[in-house]
């Protein structure tokens, strides 16, 4: 009993089994989901940022959890990989068990049918044909052979069954399309850096971390010229050359060797009247030890060059190492003119300020700034805000700002500010300094001005002037100990102001006054301050007694003063401005080696004439079971199609009737 | 006598499509010829492309075959207008009022908004007439949408050389082709199908798209011509975007018959029977409809995301780079895959998959706007 039961339901090894369950639909759908599902990881956190970005963002706790995850490179993670390499076994599974009937689908007529089954289909009629069989079998062939069907003709005992099939390259399509997945997989195997990381993991290979120059980039980090695919990228000065390209992987980068050597004589941007960019363009020499002569060409985006099977793409630009000369204007110091600094982008030099030792990295450069007001949310309000510089003031503590100078003055009510921006970490925004313009547009205005805030002399010579002026109106000119502390507290709000703004100065308003007086005194205190600054401002000007001053004036120096108050937040002893500059560009390459492109694009070629064929090219078939009646023939028609049932309504419909037509006579259906 | 009457009428409607088919022929020969010299041979081939598609969309589709003349007759009446002065949109009549591009838009919205309404009546009082005038608006509609775009084309050289490029290059330009592809494509299944009641459903999504397309042109003067960023400066443009939004367009119709399915269903059970009920069509026919739209619309998306790796492969240096742009187009993708191998392979129809074509086109959507509202990446053009 127990046998019986057992040979009934077959054993199955372990290998047929998963083979089984590989071909299943609801794994096929399953993984098709799970794979658009995974795919939104990495749409969603921006791939392939530099780690400390991720750190800045995530604290360094989730920063290692989302590492081990692999959620920094999603696409080439492991478990993503595991996904696409069980969807692409899945379609194997199901191209191979399907395969073969399909095979046999597209091109079997069916001719083993009986009429019973015939007569049961969805689709059917017949009639009475006043013709011997054989002419009635004849005639009907040729009129399915000129509506494009294949037909055959099979005897039935004493009965004849013609078949007629069109479209069987319906079955192709699915063919087509199935393989088409596993041929685009497999072609992006081939172009992806798996053999890289397979190498890394096995210790082959080691990924530079730093910022090195080139001949300092140890041996292990180099990939020697072979037949592997890459993609990396490689910027180049004008004026000079590369021979290898840089691969990014992970948190560094590998140095590929290249066979040639490419040198930039020119990187060109081309505008649109409206400023927009209209191209980029290199112009290239490639010196390739296998020919004569270079090839000198001009690439573009949108028309790269390509060259023994490396694609050589232009893809971005940056600076080259300009040569500036800047002008360092001194914010804390009582006299003085600017400082003349000699420098290149990307270059770091020592500076002195008094005491302060720092360090000056440029980071950036752009010789002009079409775009929006950078500190307004407007996209629409576009103008040149004029070169602008980047730089870093790095300090012994090894802390740094970041500061980004425009040298053209945005407009504010009529005003006219330059603006430099300043941020502690590569996180934040800029927040912006607005130094006012003097009547001439330029900086002098707001540095007399300042050095004359800074001048502790004339600060003591001013308030000692307001002192009296005050005893005077109070009619208390020889009240020496009132005198004192008015001097006092004078020069005090001054430097409180310098060292701190307006902010500190309520600070001080806060901690020393009793609570009591603050209300009526603090006003006060703020008045004096004005007006000592005020007058720090007209004394500078060399007004004549009578003169009026116009409200332009008045205007600049409130402007003035609400800078000089961001001052101490603005964290450097100088200012920046950029006097002269010689502007060398670097274009940025894309290069890239894909043996796998042809085979992904077959892949492609394939998917595209499998999905037509499934969807637009329907498999029909009829059957016409011919049965001799005396001198007549009757017909048993039926057809039948795998999709489009409803197109298929009118089609047989349209068939019987021509058919019909053609029998002429005695039709009975 | 029957057969006679069919056999004329067949003698006519092949003389009409033969003459249909000379005149998109003469039509591609007349084209290359004037502008030989600013054509490359992948605009030629494109050209052509477009000829024998609408050869064949036109061969017994008379409404298309008018709509394609009005489109025609009327872009080149207003590219005359034109001469060679933009200024004419303002100062001449017909181009300030009808056929300027803005001008063209703003009817367009109109007409559509207008058929939308019309359909709902037509299927709420069952009025066969009225349907009829909600197809015919749809049709106006359209045409408008088309002279819009073939205007704008114009507009986009007056404005200068360099800067003329066909308008299918920022999201505002796509919202149109985005309307007048549904619309098109609706009407194509009306023909076929008699489903005038499912009008008002299809174009309320066109309306949805319009009622933004107004706000981004009022708001953020998003209607303004701009030169075309470097990428964007290839022939690829021109199949890649169209083979898209048909794909869109199908995905977008799929859902709205989806919510059309939905409603008459349960309907259905709630109250069995009623006037609306049997003005709708049949479940069955519904649920055909939506297979049907989208197998169209994933046979194009296929196509629309392959050129574009081509694209990709020339303008960026590879042909699949994970661009999140990129990647939710498989992401949309792989769900119509696994919805058609349900439907197909499970034979699972009705209100799921009804409900699930509806969220395809939410992912749809996010592929088509939100990747460009919140994600940043190489496809990062026409923002918000
Ligand atoms: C990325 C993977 C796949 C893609 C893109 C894909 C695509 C397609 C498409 C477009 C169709 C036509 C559906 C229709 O007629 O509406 C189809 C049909 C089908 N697929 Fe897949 N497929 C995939 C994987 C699979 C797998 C893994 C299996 C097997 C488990 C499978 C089995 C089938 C079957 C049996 C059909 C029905 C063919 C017919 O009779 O028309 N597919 N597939």
């Amino acid at each position: 009993m127990s046998q019986t039961k057992d040979s009934q339901r077959p054993h199955h090894s372990f290998a047929w089994r998963l083979f089984h369950f590989l071909g299943t639909m609801e794994l096929a759908i399953t993984l098709l989901i799970t794979l658009a599902i995974a795919s939104v990881i990495g749409t969603v956190l921006q791939q392939n940022q530099p780690y400390p970005d991720y750190v800045i963002k995530f604290g360094p706790f989730w920063f290692e959890v989302f590492e081990s995850l692999g959620l920094y490179d999603v696409y080439s993670a492991l478990w993503f990989l595991i996904i696409l390499t069980l969807l692409v076994m899945s379609t194997s599974v199901c191209v191979i068990r399907h395969a073969p009937s399909m095979f046999k689908d597209m091109f079997n007529l069916r001719t083993n049918v009986q009429l019973k089954s015939l007569r049961s289909m969805h689709h059917r009629a017949e009639w009475l044909e006043n013709a011997e069989t054989n002419v009635t079998a004849a005639n009907l062939q040729s009129f399915f052979k000129t509506k494009g069907f294949r037909t055959r003709l099979t005897e039935k005992g004493d009965d004849t069954l013609i078949s007629a099939m069109r479209g069987g390259m319906n079955r192709l399509g699915y063919i087509l399309t199935h393989v088409a997945i596993i041929v685009i997989c497999v072609g992006g195997l081939m172009d992806s850096n798996l053999p890289l990381k397979l190498a890394e993991w096995q210790g082959r290979l080691e990924i530079e971390t730093q910022n090195l120059p080139l001949s300092q980039i140890p041996q292990e980090s180099r990939l020697p010229v072979g037949s592997q695919a890459f993609r990396g990228s490689v910027s180049i000065p004008e004026g000079r050359s590369s021979e290898v390209v840089y691969l990014p992987m992970r948190d560094g980068y590998l140095v590929q060797k290249l066979p040639f050597t490419i040198a930039v004589d020119e990187f060109r941007i081309e505008h649109y009247a409206t400023g927009q960019p209209k191209s980029f363009e290199s112009d290239l020499k490639v010196y390739d030890p296998d020919l004569a002569e270079p090839i000198t060409t001009t690439i573009s985006v949108n028309h790269p060059l390509i060259h023994k099977g490396y694609a050589i793409y232009q893809a971005s630009f940056g600076d080259g190492g300009s040569e500036l000369a800047l002008e360092a204007w001194p914010l804390f110091a009582d006299q003085g003119d600017a400082v003349t600094v000699e420098t290149k982008v990307f270059e770091t030099r020592e500076m002195r300020w008094g005491e302060q030792q720092m360090l000056l990295e440029m980071t950036g450069f752009r010789p002009f700034n079409i775009n929006p007001d950078p500190t307004e949310d407007d996209p629409k309000n576009v103008r040149n805000y004029g070169p602008s510089i980047q730089f870093k003031l790095r300090r012994e503590t090894g802390e740094a700002f970041e500061y980004e100078n425009y040298m053209y003055p945005v407009e504010r009510e009529g005003r006219e500010f330059f603006l430099s921006g300043v941020r502690s970490s590569p996180a934040e925004e800029f927040a912006y300094l607005y130094i006012p313009a003097d009547e001439n547009g330029e900086l002098a205005g707001f540095i007399q001005f300042l050095q004359n805030i800074n001048d502790k002399q004339r600060v003591e010579q001013i308030a000692t002037q307001m002192k009296n002026e005050t005893l005077l109106s109070l009619q208390t000119e020889d009240d020496q100990v009132l005198g004192q502390s008015l001097q006092k507290t004078l020069v005090t709000l001054v430097d409180m102001f310098i060292r701190g703004g307006f902010g500190e100065v309520r600070d001080f308003i806060e901690q020393t006054l009793p609570e009591t007086e603050r209300d009526s005194l603090a006003p006060a205190y703020l008045a004096m301050l004005r007006e000592m600054l005020g007058r720090l401002y007209f004394e500078g000007l060399d007004l004549a007694a009578d003169e009026m001053v116009d409200e332009s004036e008045l205007v600049f120096m409130q402007d003035a003063i609400d800078a000089i108050g961001t001052l101490p937040r603005y964290g450097s002893p100088v200012y920046l401005a950029l006097k002269d500059y010689t502007h060398i560009e670097s274009t940025g390459l894309q290069i890239a080696r894909s043996p796998g492109k042809s085979v992904v694009y077959l892949g492609c070629a394939f998917l595209i004439a499998g999905v037509f064929l499934l969807f637009y090219l329907p498999q029909r078939r009829f059957w016409m079971w011919l049965k001799k009646d005396n001198q007549q023939t009757r017909v048993y028609l039926a057809g039948m199609s795998n999709r489009n049932p409803r197109e298929f309504d009118s089609f047989f419909e349209q068939t019987r009737a021509e058919l019909k037509a053609q029998a002429g006579n005695s039709v009975k259906s | 006598m029957t057969a006679n009457i069919t056999t004329q009428n067949s003698d006519k409607s092949l003389l009409v499509t033969w003459l249909w088919r000379v005149l998109m022929a003469l039509s591609a020969i007349g084209i290359i010829s004037f502008y030989l010299e600013v054509l490359d041979v992948y605009e030629i081939s494109i050209i052509i492309l477009t000829a024998i598609s609408m050869a064949y969309l036109g061969q017994d589709w008379p409404g298309f075959r008018w709509h394609a003349v009005a489109v025609a007759i009327l872009s080149v009446f207003a590219v005359s207008l034109y001469g060679s002065d933009l200024n004419q949109s303002d100062s001449n009549f017909w181009l300030n009022y009808l056929l300027a591009s803005q001008s063209a838009f703003m009817w367009m919205s109109a007409l559509f908004v207008m058929a939308t309404v019309t359909y709902f009546a037509g299927t709420l009082f069952r009025s066969d007439f009225t349907e009829k005038v909600g197809t015919a608006l749809t049709w106006a509609a359209t045409t408008m949408g088309m002279i819009g775009l073939m205007v704008r084309w114009r507009e986009s050289y007056l404005l200068g050389a360099d800067i003329g490029h066909i308008p299918v290059s920022n999201l505002y330009e796509v919202f149109i082709l985005f309307s007048v592809v549904t619309a098109l494509l609706y009407l194509f299944y009306e023909r076929r199908y008699e489903t005038r009641s499912l009008g008002g459903f299809i174009l309320l999504i066109i309306t949805a798209a319009v009622v933004f397309q107004l706000w981004y042109t009022f708001e953020r003067n998003a209607h303004e011509i701009e030169p075309l960023v470097p990428a964007l400066q290839s022939y690829w443009m021109k199949i890649h975007v169209p083979a898209n939004f048909i794909g869109y367009g199908a995905f977008a119709m799929a859902a709205m018959i989806g919510v059309a399915y939905i409603l008459v269903s349960w309907r259905q059970q709630k109250q069995g029977d009623s006037a609306w009920l049997r003005a709708m069509p049949s479940l069955h026919l519904m649920d055909d409809l939506m297979y049907k739209t989208i197998a169209l619309g994933f046979a194009f998306f296929t196509l629309a995301t392959i050129l574009g790796a081509l694209w990709a492969a020339e303008a960026w240096g590879g042909y699949w780079s994970w661009d999140p742009k990129e990647t939710w187009a498989l992401i949309v993708w792989l769900n119509y895959a696994a919805w058609l191998h349900m439907r197909m392979t499970k034979g699972w129809n009705g209100v799921p998959m009804a409900w699930w074509a509806l969220i395809g086109l939410f992912v749809t959507l996010f592929a088509f706007l939100g990747v460009n509202m919140f994600l940043s990446g190489l496809h990062s053009y026409g923002t918000l």
